[in-house]
């Protein structure tokens, strides 16, 4: 059996391969690089810019006016502290982690049908943290001070306290969003020189000309790029185990029942890992069909992620279970127990049973192949997915804050239409960043694309040829 | 200042009034154009209107100066400045015991400190407040001539150092911003001189027929002084009248006296010595009753499991604290309280008939094993045959000048207050009144609806009708005149507490407003314009002391805040022989619906409509603020499917109002209990429109009870209860925050409330133990503590009112209460147990627990909670960012977040009002309890100069220190010699939810409840189960 990954395939799955046949080193620099640069500019490009960046027009009102008012223009109070600010927070960052896996572990694995989504998934990795960041920063009750939460030498005898988790949530997501745009990059640095090289425009030439710092393609430069892109990815790899997990202590060093679980680090990150494959196919899934990239971006390439989301959401699952077993097992006096009880019957129980439908029942389906191999299902199915992620950090955070130790303090929480317009503007927000990136980045990365020709792998030519062979007499 | 001093300078201090009359005359016209300017825009636009106002420059001045500009210079009052400067300076003369000296009438420049005026060191002066006439002894904290806290008056029996919501809330009266500031003809400004002119002959018209046409209406008087300016002004228009209505009057108390005892006389009662407590209807422990904080006081004392426990038996027809803190309650409606009255008075052998019952057979067992030692109380909305009964009941046991005492009456003139109102709207609608002077009343908006007063008033035809108050009310409205009043911190007056004995008000800071006090305007009234409030009350008390040394009596009675010797001493009467004959409609038919009307527990009679603080104060029963819904019994709601909030129509005698329903565990089926005091048209920002109005259906004739029809309307009303209406009655609390067992238990196992939750070991934890004893690491050895005793708290709010002010807690609003961001840093929880038809039911009051290891402290991310190492977990309010994350790991919820800008910045009256020690918190931050860390550290900085450790008791948290049931104690838990250490170490200390192991240093001392046995197994069920719980 081969052991080139490009056809290192199951025997069922090697009907699709990761970049379809008939492509060369000039087809795909041209094909990918051309979106950037020869597309004309479409009327429904402007027209989503234009309408996403009007829904981040609505997320600066909406924060203006927080910062003008206060945060009372939310639905918080006392006992529930935290709302959407957090759960979006949470969820948004969850959603950035699969970007990270994509291209720091998978590498690592030399799983090179990464190679067709890295870019992709990086850039939302990007933007999602962003989308986070901003929540932290906003739902404090006195903005302009939250730099106080760093480390800053200062005359005014304020420190960190450092054994506050959300004080490591400030070093986890800045050091996770830092990482993350270095690795991305440096990533785009040899696509960037090509860009340079095709444009025909001088200015253009110029803008990706500085960008490209300079890159020739020299063997050095590619020695150089190899080894800093493999220590990047080694770095990167902790992280994607260790922010979710920090931003999980956020609840597990609590002491509030439904928060203090020790469960919840490994169930976080699976968590994260499953929300953020499926917003990569949400964002896939109509990139590939609008720019016709569907020779790039294979039905091989759902299928994996498909079977990724299915995986994480089991663990997910098995999280969502053992808590209800921990709560049984501490006895039906336990406040744990009564937490549960709450959770199943209280007052909120409509999006708790939502959640079990969407992140547990609905992606049950992915066992089905053709499912997994289907866009438009997968798409649905990862909108479903992504709003059960949602509402598994609403339930977390709502629902073990509304009713807690002392029934007296027992409250509700209902989202004012300020938290709404804050969370879809983060939503406009991203989009408008996917938007932009499409139409000015390579949306896939040309040479790492060009890696999974025929003629990139010289030395197995003779084994790599069968297979191919084979799909393209399929094919044709 | 400069030029004032030189213009004083020729002032004698010896001579009244020399000044420069056209200095004096120019300022006046620029007071009365600012004044103008507020009152030009008097109408419905009114308080808006100032709002806006403020923002101009006259008026911010005015404000800076705290007075209009002229104000201080004028004469006929003496300044703040002048006043605090003589004040000092009698002190300075006088001593400790002297802040009595008659404040000199004349302004001179504050150029020398006063030797005991420390800036930064708040004086406190003896005054009381008045409640439906009864008064209250207080002492006043003044900051710099600034009243900011009211505290009771300790040596007084009525308050024994306490004091109640009603007391503590005057204050923001005093300086609510929406009190009439001005007199008002016509909706215009007048001023003071031009009203005595213009009624100067008006009075000499009624002179000339003998005051023929002159009608007097005020509130219920206890004060001596008032009380004999209104006899002189009765003799000076003999054919005058005067009448008094309140509308939560006590007639029913006066008519069950004259119907026992031939005579009007005062019920006293001496719970210190009474075994056995019946209530018929009486919420003798809610701070409307008079005389309440000493009962309760009394009542508590008699609660301590380890000494000769009370037992208290309550029949009643609307749920009260008094009721859910009962061994046995019995819920009846009202029209049936009085079947149970006379069953009693049978099985005790008074004669009639006794409808036989467990509870009635058990009780009258219990009176007859304790003849002599117990007592009844008959409640004020009780027809006046239960009162009556109650007396023959309590002289059958041999009660009287033992558990209840008979003395004269403490109102001057006690008359029945319905018939009196109904009397002068006969009057008036005849056309008999010429002038009518309404002093400090409000009948357009609380007099009986059938009475029409305020049609009647208007076609009247009454030349003249003056409205003497605090507020341009629904009343001053329809009256030409109108006189703002001072308030009781501002003016000199006196007052009889519930014994009979008088307290003297004396003012704190001079008018704000320029108000005159009711002795000012009744001496104008009969021509005495010039007479000073204190020259009144002085010459008054002169005619009365008996001292010889009037200057050394009247000083120390100031100082004291009471005459010694006035208590009314007891006064043997007895009742008619025989029972009070019965009525034929008694009691109603068991299918009607039974409408009871209640003063609201926290705004009164509405004359609290805009106090702030009293309209977010949840009320006992239901936590509810900033409405008064109707409440209705469980049976009743689950009969007709009404749920909480439902709004319904309520009819009544042709009459009808639309009101939302509540249901309140404990109430009897078939009823309805409304809430007077809600639903002001015209009270000021807070009040107006707040709650619904019920006086539009009480009528004259039944004023406390009648019968009513209940339509549900297809609408819900959103009510802002602060305690869930779920979570009040929850059967599903699983850990027991709340510990209570019977007598019987408590002596078979004393610690049983700590053994209903594991306490975890002191070493188990990875954290080093602080050892708060160790010197090296708290250097003053002080660890402060607090203990609540579960048993003596009746849920009064006194402790919520005195922390709001103590605090500079702000008032958050009702639709931010709804959302559940009330700010009180200490709160009562009240837990129901039991059958919903007949709860008991604990209160909690909840501050800071000060956790040793505190959860909230290790989650801040910037620091701003910290532990002291006297044990205190401090709050750092630069320091907050307003994360939240303290609030929401702390198990308690005991802290409170600014998610707006709360509190007030821009009032300048509120600015006055602040306790300058507590910072005022801005948005963002989170606050919550610090035990009062300011009067720690002023008794730290005392104790450091006197070189003498902080002596046990010398700190008092402003909450404690209200507590009329001494359910809260405060002190060095490091002292094992320390009240708070020995209640600690009792077996019933317990902490709520340490198995968390936070350690709280506010622990709570279990509930001891002394059930009779006789009833004990049938109704105390679901106590049992809660003990067994554990």
């Amino acid at each position: 059996m081969s052991t080139d990954p490009t056809i290192a395939l199951a025997e069922e799955d090697r009907e699709i391969p990761v970049l379809e046949p008939g492509h060369d080193m000039a087809s795909v620099t041209a094909k990918i690089s051309d979106i950037v640069l020869e597309r004309p500019l479409s009327i429904a490009w402007v027209a989503g810019v234009m309408f996403c960046s009007g829904i981040v027009l609505m997320l600066g009102t909406a924060v203006t006016y927080l910062f003008f008012k206060g945060t009372g223009i939310w639905g918080i109070n006392i006992p529930v502290g935290w709302g959407f600010a957090i759960v979006n927070f949470v969820w948004w960052i969850g959603i950035g982690h699969a970007g990270t896996l994509i291209s720091a572990i998978l590498h690592l694995l030399r799983q090179s049908w990464r190679n067709s989504i890295n870019r992709f998934a990086e850039a939302m990795t990007l933007f999602a943290v962003m989308c986070a960041g901003l929540f932290p920063l906003i739902h404090t009750g006195r903005p302009w001070l939250a730099y106080w939460m760093f480390p800053i030498p200062n005359t005014m005898s304020y420190w960190p306290q450092f054994r506050s988790p959300l004080l490591w949530d400030v070093f986890a997501v800045s050091t996770y969003g830092t990482i993350s745009l270095v690795f991305w990059y440096t990533g785009l640095i040899p696509d960037l020189a090509t860009l340079r090289d095709r444009a025909s425009n001088k200015y253009i030439r110029l803008i990706y000309g500085a960008l490209a710092m300079g890159w020739r393609g020299e063997a050095r430069h590619w020695e150089r790029y190899e080894s800093a892109y493999l220590l990047l990815a080694g770095l990167s790899t902790p992280l994607v185990l260790s922010v979710h997990t920090v931003v999980s202590f956020d609840f597990a060093i609590s002491i509030m029942p439904g928060w203090h679980t020790t469960v919840f680090p490994p169930y976080f990150v699976a968590g994260a890992i499953y929300s953020g494959f499926a917003m990569v196919l949400i964002l896939v899934i109509p990139v590939r069909a609008v720019y016709n990239l569907r020779d790039m971006i294979t039905e091989k390439h759902l299928d994996i992620a498909a079977k990724v989301m299915l995986a994480t959401g089991l663990i997910v699952a098995y999280g969502y279970i053992l808590e209800i077993y921990m709560a049984w097992y501490a006895g039906p006096k336990s406040i744990d127990w009564f937490t549960v009880h709450n959770r199943f019957f209280g007052p909120y129980a409509g999006p708790y049973w939502m959640l079990w439908v969407c992140n547990i029942i609905t992606p049950q389906v992915l066992w089905i192949k053709s499912i997994r191999r289907s866009p438009v299902l997968l798409f649905l199915i990862s909108l479903v997915v992504l709003g059960g992620m949602w509402l598994e950090r609403f339930v977390i955070i709502i629902l073990s804050l509304h009713r807690d130790f002392v029934p007296s303090s027992w409250g509700m929480y209902y989202p004012t239409k300020w938290d709404w317009m804050t969370y879809i503007g983060t939503l406009g927000l991203f989009t408008t960043m996917i938007f932009l990136f499409c139409r000015v980045l390579p949306m896939i990365s040309i040479f790492e694309i060009r890696m999974l020709l025929p003629e990139s792998h010289v030395k197995h030519a003779a084994e790599s040829h069968a297979p191919a062979a084979q799909l393209e007499g399929k094919h044709l | 200042m400069a030029p004032e001093n030189t213009k004083r300078e020729d002032t004698c201090p010896g001579k009244k009034k020399t000044l420069d009359v056209q200095s004096l005359d120019a300022k006046a016209l620029d007071l009365a154009a600012v004044r103008e300017e507020i009152a030009s825009t008097s109408g419905p636009e009114y308080w808006r209107s100032l709002e806006e106002l403020a923002g101009s420059d006259e008026f911010r001045e005015m404000m800076h100066r705290e007075f209009p500009k002229g104000a201080s210079e004028w004469l006929d009052s003496f300044s703040r400045r002048g006043f605090l400067q003589t004040m000092g300076a009698s002190l300075a003369l006088a001593g400790m015991t002297a802040c009595t000296r008659q404040p000199l009438e004349q302004i001179v420049p504050y150029v020398r400190q006063p030797e005991d005026m420390i800036p930064g060191r708040p004086q406190f002066y003896a005054s009381a407040t008045t409640l439906g006439g009864y008064a209250s002894p207080v002492l006043v904290e003044s900051h710099m001539g600034r009243p900011t806290k009211i505290e009771g008056n300790p040596d007084h029996p009525a308050s024994l150092g306490a004091s109640d919501i009603f007391a503590q809330a005057s204050l923001l009266n005093m300086y609510d911003p929406d009190r009439s500031q001005t007199p008002v003809y016509l909706g215009e400004t007048r001023s003071w001189k031009n009203f005595v002119d213009q009624i100067r002959t008006r009075m000499a018209g009624q002179r000339a027929v003998e005051g023929e046409g002159f009608r007097l209406l005020t509130g219920p008087i206890s004060s001596p002084t008032l009380a004999n300016q209104i006899q002189a002004l009765l003799k000076m228009y003999p054919k005058a009248k005067w009448h008094q209505y309140s509308p939560l009057h006590r007639d029913n108390v006066l008519a069950g006296s004259m119907l026992a005892f031939g005579q009007a006389v005062e019920t006293q009662y001496r719970l210190e010595a009474a075994d056995v407590i019946l209530s018929l209807d009486a919420d003798f422990l809610s701070p409307s009753f008079p005389g309440s904080a000493r009962y309760t006081h009394d009542y508590a004392a008699r609660r301590n499991p380890d000494a000769a426990m009370n037992r208290l038996y309550v029949v009643e027809s609307v749920p009260s604290p008094t009721g859910v803190k009962a061994e046995h309650r019995l819920s009846l409606r009202a029209s049936e309280v009085e079947g149970f009255a006379r069953s009693l008075a049978a099985s005790l052998g008074l004669g009639g008939n006794a409808a036989d019952s467990h509870f009635l057979r058990a009780v009258a067992d219990d009176f007859k094993a304790h003849a002599g030692s117990c007592v009844v109380i008959a409640g004020e909305q009780q027809s006046p045959e239960v009162h009556a009964l109650a007396h023959a009941i309590n002289a059958h046991l041999g009660n009287v000048g033992k558990t209840v005492v008979y003395t004269d009456t403490v109102l001057a003139n006690p008359v029945d207050q319905t018939a009196s109102l109904r009397d002068l709207t006969q009057d008036l609608r005849e056309k008999k009144v010429d002038v009518l002077v309404i002093l400090d009343a409000n009948p357009v908006y609380d007099a009986p609806a059938d009475l029409n007063f305020a049609d009647v008033v208007l076609n009247s035809g009454a030349g003249l009708r003056l409205h003497y108050g605090l507020h341009q009310n629904e009343t001053a409205e329809l009256c030409q005149w109108h006189v703002n009043a001072a308030h009781s911190l501002e003016a000199w007056s006196d007052g009889r507490t519930y014994d009979g004995s008088v307290c003297i008000i004396q003012p704190l800071i001079a008018p704000l407003y320029d108000g005159k006090s009711a002795h000012e305007l009744v001496a104008a009234l009969m021509g005495q314009s010039t007479l000073t409030g204190h020259d009144i009350l002085r010459s008054y008390w002169q005619g009365q002391a008996k001292s010889s040394d009037f200057e050394t009596w009247w000083r120390k009675t100031v100082h004291d805040g009471f005459v010694a010797g006035t208590a009314h001493p007891a006064k043997a009467v007895t009742p008619k022989a025989g029972l009070p004959p019965l009525k034929a409609a008694a009691a109603a038919d068991a299918s009607t619906i039974e409408v009871s009307f209640r003063g609201d527990p926290a705004i009164y009679d509405g004359s609290f409509a805009n106090n702030g603080w009293m309209q977010e104060l949840p009320k006992p029963m239901s936590k509810m603020t900033w409405d008064n819904p109707a409440w209705i019994g469980p049976a009743y709601a689950a009969r007709t499917g009404l749920k909480s909030e439902d709004m319904v129509t309520l009819e009544i005698a042709g009459r009808s109002v639309q009101v939302p329903v509540w249901i309140q565990a404990g109430h009897p089926d078939n009823a309805i209990t409304v809430f007077l005091g809600y639903g002001r048209r015209r009270v000021g920002r807070v009040g107006n429109g707040a709650g619904f109005n019920l006086y539009a259906v009480r009528s004259s004739d039944a004023p406390w009870r009648t019968t009513a029809k209940i339509t549900p309307l297809a609408q819900t009303y959103k009510l802002a209860s602060t305690q869930g209406y779920q979570t009040i009655e929850t059967a599903t609390i699983t850990r027991p925050v709340i510990r209570e067992g019977s007598l019987a238990e408590y002596k078979k196992k004393p610690n049983f409330a700590q053994e209903m939750e594991e306490t975890p070991e002191r070493n188990v934890t990875l954290y080093p133990n602080v050892d708060y004893s160790d010197p090296n690491y708290n250097k003053l050895g002080y660890a402060w503590g607090m203990t609540v005793d579960l048993g003596a708290c009746v849920g009064c709010n006194a402790c919520m009112i005195a922390c709001h002010s103590e605090n500079n807690i702000p008032v958050v609003g009702k639709p931010q209460v709804v959302v559940g961001r009330h700010m009180h840093w200490i709160r009562v929880d009240a837990y129901y147990q039991g059958d919903r038809d007949n709860p008991s039911a604990s209160f909690q009051p909840v501050p800071c627990m000060q956790c040793e290891n505190a959860p909230c402290e290790l989650v801040c991310p910037v620091g701003a909670t910290v532990h002291s190492s006297e044990g205190l977990n401090d709050m750092v309010y630069n320091r907050c960012i307003g994360t939240r994350y303290c609030s929401n790991n702390c198990p308690y919820k005991v802290r409170r977040f600014n998610f707006l800008l709360f509190q007030d910045w821009e009032t300048p009256q509120f600015k006055m009002m602040r306790n300058p020690d507590v910072s005022i918190r801005s948005r963002g931050v989170m606050e919550k309890c610090t035990y009062c860390v300011q009067r720690i550290t002023v008794a730290r900085i005392d104790s450091e100069r006197e070189e003498r450790a902080i002596r046990d008791g010398e700190i008092q948290t402003a909450c404690q220190q209200a507590c009329p049931s001494n359910a809260i104690v405060f002190g060095n838990v490091n002292d094992p010699q320390s009240k708070v250490s020995k209640l600690k170490a009792q077996a019933r200390n317990y902490s709520m939810l340490a198995e968390l192991n936070t350690r709280p240093r506010t622990t709570y001392l279990a509930e001891v409840r002394n059930p009779n046995p006789q009833l004990e197994s049938a109704e105390h069920a679901g106590v049992d189960s809660a003990v067994e719980q554990g």
